[in-house]
């Protein structure tokens, strides 16, 4: 099994992908804002939260390149910040996401019956919820916290993640090799954790690396809207908040955050389409 | 036929109970009592509109008569009074603001198909094309740009740089004294940004589902049938192809309703449009609970009501399901 998969990957799956050039874009992107976010003090000269009342609304400069707020405070560094928050959110939402979806999504296509219509029956249920209603009122009743946020961002988009492993999972679970594993006794969660879980996760994969790119576009819209990220911290969707309040002084409040999630949002979403396509048996040549 | 749409209407009733379920728990999410922590939070609500809370919602007995109590009154359509200063019923301040939300969104859908469909076939049709990679890069882009960003550029250009279009509200002020037509000119200036933004949300989603559906299509039998039978291309395309890979958009028409109520908060909240999303957000803003929770009551409603009215009129259009 194992062998069977470093092969695929190794012969099939990574060269495939890297036939991509869009993809391999993204993917270049990706590790790059990891490297930002990681290096992140040490790319520029200033703190993020630094403010200097001798360089308010200051238009971008050999000084700063992207500007300063109405703090004095150099975008371009909390631009690099906000790297940190947009991944951090990205990455535990989409974590919360999968794992909650993954279980849903293998017990109700394990079990099947009452178990699977009720499961669904919430999933429908959750699907009503105009997600960023469900969002906003949940941070209405608690403070918001950037835990908080990565918590409520991933409970509220696990469906999708749910619905895809349990149409994987209807289908292995008639497999011969899933009917030999119950005939020489293994257990369900054996079953499940061994035999199923492996063979659903490509449609995961998939799903988890857009999602990572919607987190990102929620978590920005809610800090726009003041409620998510909460000053000082730097969010790109935080900086935005000020760009709207001075845009008629200063563009480049605007301009660059906005970039800053377009490209990762890009990159993330590029990379996606390329998983599913090099992982695509019908795409297989 | 029949027998489908009952079963189809039968399910709404614990769907609607699940969506109330769900909203009463988002109350009682916080730990400890509601009522003290909104005291604890928010020094604006006042020990009159404590009293009126804990009364509204029961809060001194226990869940599950809490809860259905609260169902009662829902089913009344009491969602209760809203704590701003007005202190006017909560339904009657939706009703005020859902039509303003409800025909922008309209409004919006339609262009949104309206382009998305043609350009959806284009790309399909002269797939690998130069046209086919240029609609994709813009799909992607489409995909990847906040909308509360693409809000931004707007204003800043259109309306600050060179100033052709007002960027808050619906009217001018003193609009009045318009002639009907002035007014109606008012209102449009007003509208064509917020509709562009709404409508650009979920535009890259649909032509790229529209472009899929096609390609699926076009390789099936009954069009390598139309074609031999030398029916032109354009009558094979816009057609027999279209109308088929048309079905499954109705699907996605359903499925588009929350992400478009969802998104109104951002729109309406940049634009100062006072429609239901703007509403909601000043609901979260002042912590208004019974507003938050009548507008998240509503909003999942209509939700469901457009995903019912989507698979009802998938079944009409599709004759096969029509037939049984």
């Amino acid at each position: 099994m194992t062998t069977f998969k470093t092969t695929f990957i190794a012969s099939v799956f990574w060269p495939r992908l890297k036939r991509n050039r869009m993809a391999m874009a993204g993917l270049i992107v990706v590790l790059l804002l990891f490297v930002v976010s990681l290096m992140a003090p040490f790319l520029t000269p200033y703190e993020p939260s630094a403010i200097n009342a001798w360089d308010v609304l200051q238009p971008p400069s050999w000084k700063h390149w992207f500007g300063t707020d109405e703090l004095g405070r150099d975008v371009l560094t909390r631009v690099l910040f906000g790297a940190r928050i947009s991944l951090k959110v990205g990455f535990v939402a989409v974590g919360i996401a999968v794992f909650l979806g993954t279980l849903v999504g293998l017990v109700a296509g394990y079990y099947g019956g009452w178990v699977d219509s009720l499961l669904m029956r919430c999933v429908d249920i959750m699907l009503c919820f105009p997600s960023f209603f469900l969002i906003l009122a949940v941070i209405a009743f608690l403070n918001p916290s950037i835990w908080i946020i990565m918590a409520v961002i991933g409970l509220t988009g696990w469906m999708g993640v749910a619905r895809l492993v349990r149409a994987e999972v209807l289908a292995i679970r008639e497999m011969d090799y899933v009917m030999a594993a119950r005939c020489i006794g293994c257990s369900d969660l054996r079953i499940i954790l061994r035999h199923i879980l492996p063979n659903a996760l490509s449609p995961v994969l998939v799903a988890a690396t857009l999602g990572v790119a919607g987190a990102i576009l929620t978590e920005s819209a809610l800090s726009f809207l003041g409620i998510g990220v909460q000053p000082p911290t730097p969010s790109w969707g935080n900086i935005l908040t000020s760009g709207k309040d001075y845009i008629e002084f200063a563009w480049w409040l605007s301009l660059f955050p906005g970039k800053a999630i377009l490209v990762t949002v890009l990159a993330y979403n590029l990379l996606g389409e390329g998983i599913r396509d090099a992982l695509d048996p019908r795409t297989m040549k | 036929m029949t027998s489908y749409l009952l079963k189809r209407i039968a399910m709404l009733v614990p769907l609607m109970l699940g969506i109330t379920l769900i909203t009463f728990a988002v109350i009682h999410l916080a730990p400890g009592e509601p009522v003290d922590m909104q005291m604890a939070m928010n020094p604006k609500v006042g020990k009159e509109a404590r009293e009126r809370l804990t009364k509204f919602y029961g809060l001194d007995k226990p869940l599950h008569e809490q809860y259905f109590s609260w169902l009662g009154k829902l089913a009344k359509l009491d969602l209760g009074r809203s704590f701003s200063s007005d202190n006017r019923p909560v339904l009657d301040k939706i009703k005020e603001r859902l039509p303003i939300t409800l025909s922008l969104n309209l409004v919006a859908l339609i262009i949104e198909f309206g382009l998305a469909i043609p350009i959806g076939v284009l790309a399909a049709v002269k797939r690998d094309t130069i046209l086919d990679k240029g609609i994709t890069v813009v799909v992607f882009l489409g995909f990847a740009v906040p909308t509360f960003w693409l809000a931004l550029l707007l204003m800043y250009f259109f309306g600050v740089r060179l100033n052709w279009l007002p960027i808050s509200g619906l009217h001018t002020l003193g609009y009045e004294s318009y002639s009907w037509l002035g007014r109606l000119w008012d209102l449009t200036k007003h509208l064509i940004l917020p509709i562009c933004v709404a409508s650009f949300g979920s535009f890259a989603g649909v032509s790229r589902y529209m472009r899929s559906a096609m390609l699926q299509v076009i390789s099936q039998d009954y069009i390598t049938t139309a074609r031999a039978k030398g029916l032109s291309e354009r009558v094979v395309i816009w057609k027999h192809a279209l109308r088929n890979a048309l079905l499954p958009l109705i699907t996605l028409l359903g499925f588009s309703i929350p992400g478009l109520i969802g998104g109104s908060v951002i729109f309406e909240t940049i634009f100062a449009i006072p429609g239901m999303g703007q509403l909601f957000y000043q609901g979260v803003m002042s912590r208004d609970y019974p507003m938050v929770m009548g507008i998240l009551v509503i909003g999942a409603f209509l939700t469901l009501l457009g995903n019912l009215i989507a698979d009802i009129s998938y079944a009409l259009a599709d004759p096969r399901i029509r037939q049984q």
